[in-house]
């Protein structure tokens, strides 16, 4: 079905991110721009949730250009559930940016600069034309890139050197993937792909032109051996940013990976079997990194290379149930991420350092607030009955029945490592007391003298955050509907392109 | 002519990915730049070359009488054009702001610990 209304999440946040460059350096005007476009994009992703669960796929042929020769946008449920969740993220980070991004960021132009990133994220989730996801990708990167380095600290340049390298790269490999499958189908258009790649003859040059696009998004989504820029960057930025980048930007690149690897190339042995392999590695590397770290964005940062694996675990051994447990478990892992890192930063204006020896007694001194961080680490860790628990069941039953004993093993090592460090975490930034060093200076609380106002602006976004993660694990069972439509729906992708090419196909 | 553009495209990767690997940070950029001009040829050779068939078609004709070029490899490489400019741009700005801070041009020199960190 057309409907033309499925890009005004994309718009919403183009047109936020316009009006708040008018009003350059007046940082009050803007932090309200910025908090009522994120709130209206995501009224507008639940009416198009609500509107694609209920109706179908909805498409948009821009200028009116019919598939497979212009550009396609289409959202079906796995598009829109993602755009659902981006906006979630989004709001919260807007919400904690208000107060958690120091002034200086803010006059340089943080607020547009944060909505052109969610425009492009919003815009690669719904898009049905490959080249014009790549052209996404581009938008999210550039925009990120900004917000990486803004604020210039040397630490922080350093990470973003790293980080722009590689994004670079592989956006080099995604174009040249590109090249090769225009070049051997004549088209652009993921559902008329679909169709033209299961009908080639040559299935060696098919594997050869993923492998190009398992090196593109394994970058992006930071997969073993390729994710050495995540953690030597990500702990960098100030949390709000590292909050979207690790809850988001990794995840458009499963998002990636998942459009890519149902529709267009069908995972066979071979790929498969190296999506599965991939996936070992990265969970065990992960969980290695995070054990050891002290500073608790590394052990995040690693933590998300570790759960990566669960994803790309799931799409390799391409089962229903696999898929669906990967899917449930992104859905978690984008809230749970987001809200992890808006927790470090908060855990840092209570006490001015994120060094967990040098942290301590926070249970002793808010225990409401750890009560309320408690019940998103429980979440993290998969405590049942909470989210991270669900997408577990999932991928142990696909991984019996499909005889994935290997990855089985690494993801338990991996949730246990999770366990581990999370416990860790918390007994040393929680329970333990501060530990006294003459000489050192004493710890800055800036969250004390702040008026109660900016502290809701702090904790309302990891509450609303948490609320949701909440629902997510205690509402499994209404969760578990919308990803098992979509794991069908990845399965025979056949409504997907129907909805795409319906003009072309004969009556 | 195909051939050429082969040798062209392999030289620009392999020289792309070389540079890539060294530790300055001045052949990482050019390095970068190789690779995306080697991926831009690489699209136009697999849209299929013709020569001088420029993709304009009569509004009358009901079918195609001749070969023509296909335009969307030209539209593919320009945006890809203009998008690395700009990323290429940005990275020189980066790269020049990391050699005044840090005072060096080697990639090995970048990791200074947080100043939580120690």
């Amino acid at each position: 079905m057309t409907d033309n209304t499925l890009i005004f999440p994309v718009l919403t946040h183009l047109f936020t991110a316009i009006v708040s460059l008018f009003f350059w350096q007046k940082t009050v005007s803007q932090r309200i721009i910025s908090i009522v476009g994120s709130a209206v994009a995501m009224g507008l992703s639940i009416e198009l949730f609500v509107k694609v669960w209920t109706g179908g796929i909805l498409t948009l042929q821009a200028a009116g250009w019919d598939a497979p020769f212009g550009i396609s946008f289409v959202a079906d449920v796995f598009s829109c559930s993602m755009v659902l969740l981006t906006s979630f993220s989004g709001f919260a980070v807007s919400l904690y940016s208000a107060t958690g991004i120091a002034r200086a960021r803010m006059l340089y132009g943080y607020f547009p600069i944060f909505h052109f990133l969610l425009m492009g994220l919003n815009g690669a989730f719904l898009t049905g034309d490959i080249f014009n996801l790549y052209v996404w990708f581009e938008v999210i990167i550039i925009a990120s890139f900004v917000l990486m380095t803004l604020g210039g600290r040397k630490a922080q340049i350093e990470g973003s050197v790293k980080y722009m390298a590689m994004n670079i790269l592989a956006s080099a490999f995604f174009l040249t993937g590109i090249g090769i499958l225009y070049g051997i189908t004549g088209t652009l258009n993921m559902a008329d792909l679909s169709l033209k790649i299961s009908a080639l003859e040559n299935r060696k040059l098919v594997d050869i032109t993923a492998i190009f696009f398992v090196i593109g998004f394994g970058i992006k989504s930071a997969v073993f051996p390729l994710y050495f820029w995540l953690p030597s960057s990500y702990h960098t930025p100030p949390s709000a940013v590292a909050a979207v980048f690790g809850g988001l930007l990794t995840k458009v690149g499963i998002y990636a990976l998942f459009r890519v690897f149902t529709l267009i190339f069908i995972p066979d042995n071979f790929l498969s079997t190296l999506l599965v392999a991939l996936a070992i590695f990265t969970i065990l590397t992960g969980t290695f990194g995070a054990v050891i770290k002290n500073n608790i964005r590394r052990v995040f940062s690693y933590l998300i290379v570790c759960h990566i694996g669960f994803m790309v675990g799931g799409l390799g051994m391409y089962s229903e149930i696999a898929l669906t447990g990967a899917l449930f478990y992104l859905f978690h892992d984008i809230l749970v991420k987001t809200n992890s890192f808006l927790i470090a930063g908060l855990i840092r204006k209570l006490r001015g350092t994120m060094n967990m020896e040098k942290l301590g007694g926070l249970y002793a001194e808010y225990p409401l607030l750890s009560l309320l961080i408690a019940i998103v680490f429980f979440s993290l860790v998969g405590i049942p009955p909470l989210s991270g628990f669900w997408p577990k069941i999932y991928l142990f039953e696909a991984g019996f029945m499909d005889r994935h004993y290997v990855l089985i093993g690494a993801i338990i090592v991996g949730s246990f490592a999770t366990l581990y460090v999370i416990a860790n975490l918390w007994a040393q930034v929680f329970w333990k007391n501060p530990p006294e060093t003459p000489g050192d200076s004493p710890l800055t609380d800036d969250f004390k003298p702040m008026t109660r106002f900016r502290k809701a602006l702090l904790v309302a976004p990891i509450a609303f955050l948490a609320a949701i993660t909440l629902y997510v694990g205690l509402g499994a069972e209404n969760i578990t509907l919308v990803v098992q439509h979509i794991a069908r729906e990845m399965k025979d992708p056949s409504p997907y392109i129907e909805a795409v090419l319906s003009k072309n196909i004969p009556q | 002519m195909e051939i050429v553009l082969v040798l062209l495209i392999g030289i620009l990767y392999a020289s792309g990915i070389f540079m890539l690997l060294r530790r300055s940070m001045v052949k990482l950029l050019i390095g970068l730049t190789l690779l995306g001009n080697g991926a831009n040829l690489l699209i136009f050779l697999l849209g299929r070359i013709t020569k001088g068939k420029p993709p304009v078609i009569d509004t009358a004709a009901k079918l195609f009488t001749d070969v023509y070029a296909d335009p969307v490899p030209q539209a593919l490489i320009l945006t890809a054009i203009v998008i690395s400019f700009g990323l290429q741009a940005f990275a020189i700005v980066l790269l020049k702001r990391v050699y005044v801070l840090v005072n060096s041009d080697d990639l090995d020199d970048l990791n200074t610990p947080e100043e939580e960190d120690i």
